[in-house]
């Protein structure tokens, strides 16, 4: 695998929009090719070259191509969007949409990222090695079609609107969560280590929630069915298994009613 | 010589009441009638001293100086020409033509376009967005709904005459017993003047609405005794006796406010509340509506969504390609974050309407700022530009959007204040010298010469420690 570095020079006044910032689209390209690559600050749009130095080599294809970004990327939307394969890693906090819509392929932010991380996606696997805002893996608004796969893991706290219409792919955060966890979900799996305020899995109709820590107000719609143990993150425990959301439309599968399930860590 | 103007829309609030009469003696107002104390003192300020007549500029000293249009008109059109991404925002208070014309202004300069919406119903845009607007007109509430339910809202102060025109008192075709024949239900964390017209009120703990509407529709779907026995601070017997009204109602309506769209969840608590007018109508028939604020704020929503695809929030730095997603390309965000480089203020007060951290990103950043308002608010005391307006509704016509998005034309009772221009005149003369400074060779290259950064704004931690 090729790696490209690219090293931030100078910050924008405003912010900037690299949703070019790809192994799809670095693949295959010079050194020179890459640096002509446009990103835009408002309605501007300049080559990524007069705000990053460039070094390396690109790989053939976007699974042999590999982006280590450094420097102060605190004001940078979009890296990593709708890529398909290749590697990312950015050594800096990030902005808005990083991994969005990603396919598949693998990002590791090594730093916060603000909201709509990973929101929409589909696949890969993506790692923040802190902490992130709002809308986590959630669905691109007016879209009933939320993250449908993938491994999206935060190791620090998030905010709300974590996995909205959620409906496959896995999110797991280290630490609490805000509100609105699992909303409108229609499958996938969460699991929050810490606490979270409020809010989870409301309006859900099914997929598996597992909280580690306390949930300081039920949504009213779960009912208690037993204990069980489950192995959660390689980790085996045992949980309180809740039903829900009761106030929301349910699909039947073998004449049974299919609910979301809630695990609360005993 | 006295005239009686008969069937005057008013310009205050979303209930837009058009059955006003206004009585002119020689281009002055001199009596208001039907309109609420709020709708009146509207058409009074038309005529109060210490109207601002022409454009002002700010000067170093931050005195202000009138300027002609032409000037006023110049400076507008190079800041947005100039700017990375200017931000336009406000129009709350004006009519769909003006909101139109910004829109051509907004397209041509690469704009992020918003309005007040943003701080008030747009959560419930992403809510309708999400799930539908299964919703109706006021006449059909007036006429049809024998079930009423405000919910986190308060029209006693807000709507004066909203619940005596359409929500609880009015006798319709088949509501001829008026208030006596309908149900009025009142779900609120306070005990309101609203409350006082309720036959149930249900006090909700603030910031749970959520957990309430779940409940709701807890029973709707048949789980009723699942119901925990308090939920959000509601006893359960009062949830099942609230759902049994409602279920025995021929129609039921339901009115929500700022209450749902502005506390923790916002279109989350909208969006439960969309579904759950969807499990009422598996038992009778069942309406939604927002309690928008000001009398045309449905406009932009209309307008702008047949000019770009989206009702606000939306960015068009892109050129051809709208982008929406509130949370980023919301005006309070963009300020708050300080990603914008040019404010417009039009038919609002950011000054005191924004959260004041994200306001003095904007007044205290040396981003250089234009007010387009009749009168001098506080976003107008902060601005470099000041440019006043005829108020729409009393000075121009025009149409406007009701709350339930039906279209009124508004007419002008008097002449404009010292001949100044309506918004719609302003735009179309801002795009036009656009035009001319863009033949001209000026483009945006990100660098000012004239932003004027106001000394005397201090972050507001600093003035209070
Ligand atoms: S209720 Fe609203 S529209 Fe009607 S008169 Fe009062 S302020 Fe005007």
């Amino acid at each position: 695998m090729n790696t490209v570095t690219i090293t931030m020079v100078k910050q924008p006044q405003l912010f900037l929009e690299a949703d070019l910032i790809t192994p799809d689209q670095f693949a295959g390209k010079s050194i020179e090719a890459i640096g002509a690559i446009e990103i835009s600050e408002g309605k501007i749009k300049y080559p990524l070259a007069s705000f990053a130095k460039i070094e390396g080599v690109s790989g053939a294809t976007a699974a042999e191509t590999k982006i280590v970004l450094n420097g102060d990327l605190t004001r940078v939307k979009r890296i990593g969007q709708q890529m398909t394969a290749g590697e990312i890693i950015i050594n800096s906090n990030v902005d808005m949409y990083t991994g969005g819509w990603m396919k598949g392929g693998k990002i590791t932010v090594n730093g916060n990222a603000d909201s709509f991380t990973g929101i929409a996606m589909a696949g890969g696997e993506l790692t923040i090695n802190g902490n992130c805002q709002n809308h986590v893996g959630s669905a691109y608004r007016g879209d009933w079609r939320g993250m449908t796969g993938g491994v999206l893991r935060v190791t620090g706290n998030v905010g709300n609107d974590i996995g909205t219409f959620m409906r496959g792919g896995t999110i797991i955060v280290g630490g609490d969560a805000f509100i609105h966890v699992h909303t409108h979900g229609e499958g996938g799996t969460i699991i929050v280590k810490g606490n979270i305020q409020a809010r989870v899995g409301g309006q859900s109709v099914k997929g598996d929630i597992f909280v580690n820590g306390k949930i300081d107000f039920m949504m009213p719609g779960y009912k208690y069915v037993e204990d069980v143990e489950k192995d959660v993150d390689g980790v085996k425990a045992v949980y309180a298994h809740y039903v829900g959301d009761l106030g929301e439309r349910h699909p039947e599968a073998k004449g049974q009613k299919v609910f979301t399930n809630l695990y609360l860590k005993k | 010589m006295q005239e009686v103007i008969k069937h005057v829309a008013c310009p205050y609030c979303g209930a837009c009441c058009d059955d006003l009469e206004v009585t002119v003696d020689d281009g002055k107002i001199i009596e208001v009638k039907n309109a609420c104390i709020i709708g009146t003192e509207i058409y009074h300020h038309a005529s109060r001293e210490g109207r601002v007549g022409t454009p002002r500029r700010r000067q170093p000293d931050g005195t202000y100086k009138d300027i002609t249009y032409e000037e006023a008109i110049d400076f507008t059109a190079k800041m947005l020409i100039k700017a990375k991404k200017p931000l336009i925002f406000g129009f709350g208070s004006t009519n769909c033509e003006g909101m139109a014309a910004a829109g051509r202004v907004a397209e041509d300069a690469g704009a992020v376009l918003d309005n007040c919406a943003s701080i008030c119903h747009g959560s419930s845009f992403l809510a309708i967005f999400d799930t539908g607007y299964p919703s109706c007109t006021l006449g059909e509430v007036k006429n049809r709904a024998d079930v009423v339910i405000y919910w986190g809202s308060n029209p006693a102060h807000a709507h004066p005459r909203h619940m005596s025109r359409y929500g609880i008192f009015p006798r319709g075709f088949f509501t001829g017993k008026g208030a006596r024949g309908r149900k009025v239900i009142v779900i609120d964390p306070r005990y309101t003047d609203t409350a006082r017209c309720a036959n149930q009120f249900l006090q909700v703990q603030q910031g749970h609405d959520y957990e309430l509407f779940d409940a709701f529709r807890m029973v709707m779907h048949g789980y009723a005794a699942d119901v925990p026995a308090i939920v959000a601070g509601v006893p359960k017997e009062k949830i099942l006796e609230a759902c049994d009204v409602i279920k025995a109602g021929r129609y039921v309506h339901i009115f929500f406010g700022m209450g749902l769209c502005h506390s923790d969840g916002r279109n989350h608590n909208v969006d439960i509340a969309i579904n759950l007018v969807r499990d009422v109508n598996e038992y009778t028939k069942c309406t939604i509506m927002a309690m928008r604020g000001h009398y045309n704020i449905a406009g932009p929503g209309i307008v702008w969504a047949w000019q770009f695809g989206f009702p606000y929030c939306i960015d068009l730095t892109k050129g051809s390609v709208a982008h929406m997603n509130p949370g980023e390309t919301s005006s309070v965000d963009l300020a708050n974050r300080g990603e914008i480089d040019a404010f417009i203020n039009i038919g609002t007060d950011a000054g005191a309407h924004f959260p004041i951290r994200a306001f003095e990103k904007i007044g205290g950043a040396g981003i250089p700022m234009v007010t387009i308002d009749p009168s001098v608010n506080m976003a107008a005391t902060v601005s470099d530009v000041h440019i006043p307006v005829a108020i729409v509704g009393v000075e121009t016509g025009g149409i406007c959007y009701r709350m339930d998005n039906v279209p009124i034309q508004y007419r002008a009772v008097v002449k404009p204040f010292n001949g100044i221009l309506t918004d719609e005149q302003l735009f179309d003369k801002i795009y036009e010298r656009m035009q001319e400074l863009k033949n001209a060779g000026i483009e945006c290259d990100g660098t000012w010469d004239y932003a004027t950064p106001l000394a005397d704004v201090r972050p507001i931690k600093e003035v209070y420690q």
